[in-house]
């Protein structure tokens, strides 16, 4: 069974937002919410300062607080790639999982439930690329098996110098950076 | 120097966490208190005490009950999806706080209920007078009388913890990720329920029983407070801006004025003086102690929604 992550290279993000705007158009996410986003971490002093771009998004977690809060059972871990997902009408909006994300991934849908990206599953089970993945103009975004030692990811993983979003929150985010 | 900039604003999620307002706050502190009320009177009950704590253990009941519905009101308001609340009691899950806070909410009622049936109030007994059948029997029987009370301790203990361990369990949250959280909390709602008592009991012998026993839970609560504090300065970088927030940061004011000060030690002195008789009993003091409980659980609900690992709002 597969378990799906991504790898971002830095070097090529520009910081477009193409990402966030595919995202929005192929969910219908909600005026005013986002299910990704962009961070831009700056580094160092003057005249020693590096830029890194960050597409950023849930990070499907191998330990997932969000899934172990959840009251019903609503939020889960999926057996498709396992990914992380919330199952709207088990959800009764109580939020714990909202609060338990060290990354601030989710967020309360108008309608009520917890909403947060799906990996875009409904492609992904298609063998389509997620939305965001596939829009990407300077293709600096990799979806793949993390446990095929011989997935794209795992290559760039493997040969490239990367680091995952606060490790130290003990989360197991499956969403590398390349730097 | 690292500077972060986001472009994503959600509601209630940026630029800090505050996706609980007044409602869980309010749940935590009257969840506490009611704990705390099935403390004392399973206690009374148990040790067989409770000729001479009319106010514990025959009033206490009826109001817990009624605190206890008003909370879960709140926690119903509270609730974003509120048509599917029923899901909660559809599945077990050991793994969350808040599905043990469920079930165990579901177990309380009766067991209070078991406690009121020893005086149950005049309108019940002329409405249902069968009521009297049963008060005569669980009278008839001491052993039944403690074994209420043990319950009553049992699950008020329940309550009261995980109250605190709802919070405690998420480490995503530095200022909730102490352990002690759960003692912080009980030790509160032990308080604030011997307050409320101090402050209705008609029995002198019992006012002045339950306002000692406040004023040792008061200091306990300032030890616990202080512990909760050492334990998250002596840890990682995020625990302690997380304590630093209460300590000096923006919680601070409230936190020391309303909290510590008028919460706990302005009221302990109060009342250790007039334990030894040198005021008179006065209800300001458990007034305060009760506000302080309150304003305890806004503080760390809304602290610790701000307190985080890494964000845009942070550097």
């Amino acid at each position: 069974m597969a378990r799906f992550g991504m790898v971002i290279d830095t070097k090529k993000c520009v910081g477009c937002m193409d990402c966030v705007v595919a995202c929005k158009t192929e969910n219908n996410v909600p005026e005013g919410y986002n299910r990704d986003w962009i961070v831009t971490v700056a580094n160092g002093k003057f005249p020693d300062v590096h830029l890194e771009i960050q597409s950023q998004r849930c990070n499907h977690c191998d330990n997932t607080p969000c899934v172990s809060c959840c009251p019903t059972g609503a939020s889960h871990v999926e057996d498709f790639g396992k990914i992380v997902l919330v199952e709207h009408n088990m959800c009764i909006g109580c939020k714990a999982c909202v609060a338990a994300c060290p990354y601030d991934a989710r967020f309360i849908n108008p309608e009520g439930y917890a909403d947060k990206c799906t990996f875009c599953i409904h492609r992904v089970e298609k063998g389509e690329l997620p939305a965001c993945v596939s829009v990407c103009p300077t293709h600096c975004m990799y979806f793949g098996d993390l446990d095929d030692p011989n997935s794209e990811v795992n290559k760039l993983l493997a040969s490239r110098k990367n680091h995952p979003l606060m490790p130290e929150a003990g989360t197991s985010p499956r969403i590398f950076y390349l730097t | 120097m690292q500077e972060l900039t986001t472009t994503r604003h959600n509601l209630h999620i940026d630029p800090s966490m505050s996706v609980w307002g007044w409602e869980i706050p309010v749940y935590l502190f009257l969840g506490g208190m009611v704990a705390g009320m099935m403390l004392i009177s399973g206690y009374f009950l148990f040790s067989k005490r409770y000729k001479e704590t009319n106010c514990a253990c025959y009033t206490l009941p009826i109001i817990s009950l009624i605190l206890l519905s008003l909370g879960m009101f709140a926690l119903f308001l509270d609730l974003e999806h509120k048509l599917f609340v029923w899901r909660l009691y559809t599945t077990f899950k050991i793994s969350s706080p808040m599905s043990w806070g469920a079930w165990i909410l579901l177990l309380v009622y009766p067991v209070i209920i078991a406690n009121l049936l020893m005086g149950p109030p005049q309108f019940l007994v002329n409405k249902f007078p069968k009521v009297n059948n049963l008060t005569n029997y669980i009278h008839k029987h001491p052993r039944l009388i403690q074994n209420i009370g043990v319950a009553n301790m049992l699950l008020g203990g329940l309550l009261g913890v995980y109250t605190g361990v709802l919070l405690s369990t998420m480490g995503s949250r530095p200022l909730w990720n102490t352990s002690i959280l759960w003692v912080l909390f009980l030790v509160s709602g032990l308080s604030t329920a011997a307050a409320f008592v101090h402050m209705i009991a008609k029995n002198v012998k019992e006012r002045e029983l339950l306002a000692k026993a406040d004023n040792g839970f008061l200091t306990i609560e300032i030890f616990v407070i202080a512990l909760m504090l050492i334990g998250l300065l002596t840890s990682t970088q995020v625990h302690i801006n997380a304590a630093m927030l209460l300590i000096n940061g923006s919680y601070a004011p409230v936190f020391w004025v309303f909290v510590v000060g008028m919460g706990i030690i302005i009221p302990l002195i109060i009342q250790l003086l007039a334990v030894n008789h040198k005021i008179k009993h006065t209800p300001i003091a458990p007034i305060m102690v009760i506000l302080g409980g309150l304003i305890l659980r806004f503080v760390i609900v809304s602290a610790g929604q701000y307190s985080h690992w890494l964000n845009a709002h942070s550097h």
